[in-house]
């Protein structure tokens, strides 16, 4: 048991408490904020693994801009924060049985094909790699999502607008 | 560290997320369920790229940051058109297209 695989597993119990909380919370503020701590704890395990840059991006663009995009969600359409019916319909024991075998099946092939699989992380990823990487290799990819995410944005002023 | 241990941990928020995208109600906490499998989804491509060595598993995860951002701007604006329309936000709702 390295100091890493502490750490690990500190953030993890965080990062499963945490998604419990998204899917389970009666006060849908309340869910916002647990995604933060999912979110935090993801950006906390890719500094584990030496991948600096992602966990920066994700804090800034996760943690503060989509949680907030949700915030205003909440707020715009008026979401009660004390419901007095429930926030879930019908159909939890279905969604219990879908999501264990689901999770039954990736557990028990992730088990057996990576059981003994170590990561070793010699040294962080440079961001210099990684921008190297993603304008020559990947630039088409690259060019392509930032279209996507002007349309999408565009789109998301439209569809908003009050005319 | 294993490689397993971020996999099973990402499989188990993914598995989270389709609970909740199966059981809330309400569009914006399906819309968070989605992020949260979205989340799942980066952490599995940061481990393979840590255990390859190789900064493409990051770059790929920036995608998908990417296009999470761009699905919750639009879902978004989607969920405030129907509370508009319905007074309302919750799928249940929304069964203009029921047969």
């Amino acid at each position: 048991m390295g100091v890493e695989n502490v750490f690990f597993g500190i953030i993890a119990a965080a990062m499963a408490l945490g998604a419990l909380g998204v899917v389970r919370t009666k006060n849908i503020v309340h869910a916002a904020l647990y995604l933060v701590v999912v979110l935090a704890g993801g950006a906390a395990q890719f500094i584990l693994l030496g991948q600096e840059f992602v966990a920066w991006v994700q804090v800034l663009v996760y943690i503060g801009a989509v949680i907030v995009l949700f915030l205003f969600g909440i707020m715009l359409t008026r979401a009660p924060m004390h419901p007095k019916e429930s926030l879930d319909n019908d159909l939890k024991w279905p969604g219990a049985v879908v999501s264990l075998f689901l999770a039954g099946v990736l557990g028990g092939l992730l088990v057996k094909t990576y059981h003994a699989t170590k990561v070793n992380v010699v040294a962080p990823i440079r961001t210099n790699q990684i921008t190297n990487s993603i304008f020559t290799t990947y630039i088409i990819p690259f060019e392509v999502v930032g279209v996507l995410l002007l349309g999408a944005l565009i789109g998301a002023v439209v569809l908003a607008r009050r005319d | 560290m294993l490689l397993n241990q971020f996999l099973l941990l990402g499989a188990f928020l993914f598995c989270t997320g389709i609970y909740g995208v199966l059981t809330r109600k309400h569009t914006v906490l399906v819309l968070m369920s989605i992020e949260l499998m979205l989340a799942a989804v980066n952490i599995n491509l940061v481990a393979f790229g840590a255990f390859h060595n190789d900064p493409t598993g990051q770059v790929f995860a920036l995608f998908v940051l990417t296009i999470a951002a761009a699905e919750v701007g639009i879902g978004l604006a989607i969920v405030l058109l129907i509370y508009r329309n319905l007074h309302s936000a919750d799928l249940d709702d929304v069964d203009v297209m029921k047969g």
